[in-house]
């Protein structure tokens, strides 16, 4: 099978490689660059656990081609925290124990990125069906919906200029 | 919930937030798919499209000659090494690869190992298998018919599929009871094959040194060092020696069971990488987890109740038929192939009791163990919850009522059930009062008769349940012989910093946070003073792993146990120190001061530098001690549950409107955790209940095989849970705790079928089988004429 040369900007950094066209994106980000906090928990599109954002919107990158990717931004959990601060949404996820296992995590968060930035004061019923793409196995997702409420009120906040993040 | 220590020291009580969280958060987490090593190969498995064929012919030619694939194994390679069948936690036989038949759809045929996923997946459509399929066994009811396949004859002596027989309690006695009684029912309850799918599946990368001689092995297990002896006693005769065996567990994505079993995948890798002599990858899909790895479940079960007709129950008989698959290989210690089922008389007291079971062979995937079952508790509370229910209805009772008058009073604690279970301790009135109390039961039961007059559907379920966790005593419990103690080590550095090691595998519970917090309260070092590591068995103590809600119980134990050893050497230190005699020593979390001298004093960090630097003469140097912990019991731990639905006429959709869960684990070591262990076994207790099932057809193919149709709940099904607590400690636990984990998946079931029949109730309906799913309940609502057209 032919490959082909791709690139794509991951967490701002681009990475050029050749990759068989067949190729999962989800694939490409952990086996090409490494980044291991995307997982993969299904084979049929169902779990959200290899949840990114692809130009600010959220994929399921095992439901996408790596070389359809070719030209984009994507952000994976570990360009989440920024300048030695967790996001208002890793802070909640912390705060609300919105994690046991920390399989889901990565996916649920980057998911919620997206909720949060469409819908900023999202109610629990918006938060339940927003996060309903992304399965999680421990927690039953009532620290999950108090973790997006959690950075919610922080983000808001910020936009007001008070309260501050925490470091990692 | 008093805290002995301040929130810095962090003891027990404290909802300190979970040192785990931080690598987790920022996709810093290591699952096994994350290790990556030079050379590493990959392997892919070669799965049964039929339930039961003979293999006549495997042809890997044209597979090996794609560029990339370097070995197709099949069972004629690993029977060589007399590998191709392994033994089962129940002392049965497991197929890793077959020679001849095909047991189950979705079994294991043969493995590619390439160099790369995608050309070891390219390469199963090349290997050509000629089978010729035979008719299956899929029903248990007639699996012992005369005209069935015997499944094992590779067995000596089996002559049918009958797997075993086992009894519990007094027959004659208890029949003489039912003899006698006013009042019998009787209901069939059958609990649905289910499957745990932890959202990260099973896998591993067996890593053979062949210069050392030396296997390292990075596995989702739930328990290491079982495994590291389980693959020496299997393996040994091909050089595998246990010195020469290191087994990690690193984080692993949720187990709930399903990691506790060896499957032929790690086998395969293992013998695939000691051939090589290259580190091989096995990640299985969801797919081949969903259909191959450990069911949970599939009892059938027949219950009756003996009792008064104002409602003083008499005695309990149940029969069960379990289907186990093609191979018991059920993760049972080995003395209770039925688990801890008998403790199916529940909260109750009976003058007597009786189980019996029996086994058979299917063909479908092997299991039976998982899905926090604490080893068939689901089953047992799901069965006596729904036959008191029954109770209530054919006696004309409300079903609190009914509970309230037959609960085993706290002063009955310790409490001996007619089953042989010694429940620690319990005070099941006051914890179901206060249920009662929060939900606003009375009102409740008001709200029902009136909707009820407007041809309304609401119901309210109730389970008060008990667990049975932490196996357990040596005297009864091994697995394949090896007793179920666990362990803790505990050493102190110079600096006053510790790293504590355990025989026991976090999936997710927060053990490197809550048993940092047992050392805290026990040293009165802060716990984030206190790095807890678990799941390498070259470093850490010997344990029988994670599972069954036994952690707290045995390791937790261990931990205090090992403290105390700490504390008592802290305190012959302090003497020398402030030279006194120790008498005159008094101790408070983190320090030992002078009786009536409070201002003279050695903090714990003081103590740990002079264990290194100005030791008692005669003393040994150090500060580090090792606790392996054989529990005098288990710990029974309890709950009370009340599900409120509203079902609507038009489609039979069941509405949770509210689901209050108190439990009861005696002393909490940290609430959060606890509270977030509740949640997501409610959500599990939820899932079987309305949504789970592994489905087969009559030719043995699996229907629900995936997540397109298994349907695992995501947060718009999940209710709001709501939780609460009381707090009974467990009398003989060294910090009176009880295990917890898995409470809420075995409790929370019968109450929402509970609450779905009590909803029916007045239109004669007596029972439903879980799943209560919508398409069930408008069948019944029709057939009473009720649906709403």
């Amino acid at each position: 099978m032919s490959k082909q040369t791709i690139t794509i900007t991951v967490n701002g950094e681009a990475y050029t490689e050749e990759v068989e066209p067949r190729m999962l994106l989800v694939h490409f980000i952990r086996e090409k660059i490494n980044l291991t906090g995307t997982h993969i928990g299904c084979d049929s599109t169902s779990c959200g656990a290899c949840t990114i954002l692809m130009d600010g919107k959220s994929i399921k990158s095992c439901t996408m081609f790596a070389v359809q990717a070719n030209g984009k931004h994507l952000t994976t959990i570990e360009g989440v925290a920024q300048n030695g601060q967790y996001h208002p949404l890793q802070e909640g996820f912390k705060e609300e124990h919105g994690l046991q296992c920390g399989f889901c995590t990565p996916g649920m968060i980057m998911r919620a990125m997206e909720l949060l930035e469409k819908n900023p004061n999202p109610t629990e019923e918006e938060i339940r069906w927003g996060i309903s793409g992304n399965l999680c196995r421990c927690t039953g997702y009532v620290n999950i919906v108090k973790a997006v409420q959690y950075a919610a009120k922080k983000m808001e906040e910020a936009k007001q200029g008070k309260g501050a993040l925490n470091e990692v | 919930m008093k805290c002995k220590t301040s929130p810095e020291v962090g003891g027990m009580g404290h909802s300190i937030k979970r040192k785990e969280d931080a690598r987790f958060l920022q996709g810093k987490g290591q699952y096994t798919d994350d290790f990556k090593f030079p050379g590493m190969l990959h392997m892919k498995i070669l799965r049964s499209p039929f339930a039961y064929a003979k293999i006549l012919s495997i042809d890997s030619s044209a597979a090996m000659e794609l560029e990339g694939v370097v070995a197709v194994v099949t069972g004629e390679t690993l029977k060589e090494y007399n590998l191709h069948w392994m033994p089962t936690l129940m002392s049965d036989t497991q197929m890793v690869l077959p020679t001849d038949t095909v047991m189950y759809q979705a079994q294991e045929v043969a493995a590619v190992i390439a160099t790369d996923p995608y050309i070891a997946a390219d390469a199963l459509e090349l290997i050509e298998v000629e089978y010729d399929p035979m008719d299956p066994v899929i029903n248990p009811h007639t699996a012992l018919e005369a005209d069935k396949p015997v499944l094992r004859p590779d067995k000596e002596g089996q002559t049918n599929n009958h797997i075993w027989h086992w009894e519990t309690g007094d027959r004659e006695a208890t029949d003489k009871i039912f003899d006698e009684a006013e009042v019998v029912v009787k209901q069939d309850i059958y609990i649905p094959r289910i499957h745990v799918a932890s959202i990260e599946t099973c896998g591993c990368i067996a890593n053979f040194d062949k210069i050392n001689e030396h296997l390292t092995v990075h596995m989702t297990t739930q328990a290491p060092h079982a495994i590291r002896t389980v693959l020496a006693l299997v393996a040994g005769h091909v050089g595998l020696s246990e010195e020469k065996i290191r087994v990690i567990s690193p984080d692993i994505g949720g187990g709930f069971g399903g990691k506790v079993p060896v499957y032929p995948g790690y086998v395969i890798a293992t013998a695939a990488s000691v051939l090589i002599g290259k580190p091989v990858k096995w990640i299985e899909d969801r797919s081949e987890n969903l259909q191959a790895d450990s069911f949970a479940r599939d009892y059938h079960m027949t219950g009756e109740i003996a009792a008064t007709k104002d409602g003083k129950m008499k005695a309990l008989r149940i029969k069960t038929l379990a289907d186990h698959g093609y191979t018991d290989a059920a993760a049972n210690p080995s003395k209770f192939p039925a688990g801890m089922f008998s403790v199916c008389t529940g909260s109750y007291e009976f003058e007597n009791a009786f189980t019996e079971m029996d086994a058979v062979y299917t063909n479908k995937a092997p299991g039976g163990v998982a899905y926090r079952c604490s080893f068939r508790v689901t089953e047992a509370v799901h069965a006596i919850e729904r036959m008191v229910d029954v109770l209530a209805q054919e006696v004309g009772m409300d079903p609190a009522e009914l509970r309230l008058k037959n609960f085993i009073q706290p002063e009955q604690m310790p409490y001996k059930t007619p089953l042989g279970w010694e429940y620690d301790s319990g005070d099941y009135p006051m914890t179901f009062k206060k249920a009662l109390d929060k939900i606003g039961y009375d009102e409740l039961r008001k709200e029902q008769a009136e909707k009820r007059a407007k041809g309304e559907f609401m119901g309210i379920g109730i389970s008060t349940f008990t667990e049975i966790v932490g196996a357990g005593p040596s005297k009864d419990f091994d697995i394949l012989g090896i007793k179920m103690f666990d362990s803790a080590e505990i050493r102190v550095h110079p600096t006053g910093k510790a790293i504590a090691r355990f025989g026991t595998k976090s999936q997710g519970q927060g053990h490197e946070t809550t048993y940092a917090q047992i050392i805290a309260e026990e040293l009165g070092l802060p716990a984030t003073h206190i790095q807890v590591e678990e799941g390498d068995t070259d470093t850490a103590p010997y344990g029988l792993g994670t599972y069954a809600s036994r952690s707290t119980p045995t390791a937790g134990a261990a931990a205090a146990m090992a403290a105390r050893k700490l504390r008592d050497k802290a305190r012959k230190i302090a003497a020398y120190l402030l030279e006194v005699s120790e008498e005159d020593l008094e101790w408070e979390p983190g320090k030992f001061f002078v009786k009536g001298a409070p201002e003279k004093s050695k903090t714990i960090q003081d103590i740990a530098f002079a264990a290194y630097t100005n030791h008692p003469q005669g003393m040994e140097a150090g500060f580090e001690a090792t606790h392996y912990y054989d529990p005098p019991n288990l710990t029974f731990p309890y709950g009370a549950y009340i599900c409120v639905v509203d079902i609507d006429k038009g489609t039979g959709e069941i509405k949770i409107r509210r689901f209050l869960a108190i439990d009861d684990c005696g002393n909490i070591i940290n609430p959060m955790i606890v509270e977030g262990q509740v949640h997501g076994g409610l959500t599990m207790g939820l899932a079987p209940a309305m949504y789970e099932e592994l489905i087969y057809d009559d030719e043995g193919n699996i229907l629900t095989g995936t997540f397109m149709d298994y349907l695992v709940p995501t947060a718009v099904e999940t209710p709001a849970w709501e939780t609460d607590k009381t707090i009974t400690p467990s009398p003989h636990h060294p910090i009176g705790a009880k295990g917890i984990g898995e409470s809420a998946t075995v409790g929370a079931p019968p109450a929402i079928a509970n609450a779905v029949v009590d909803a029916l109730a007045h239109l004669g309906v007596k029972h439903v089988d879980i799943p209560v799913t919508a398409p069930k309940v408008w069948q019944i609502l029709k057939e009473k004429g009720v649906a709403e057209a």
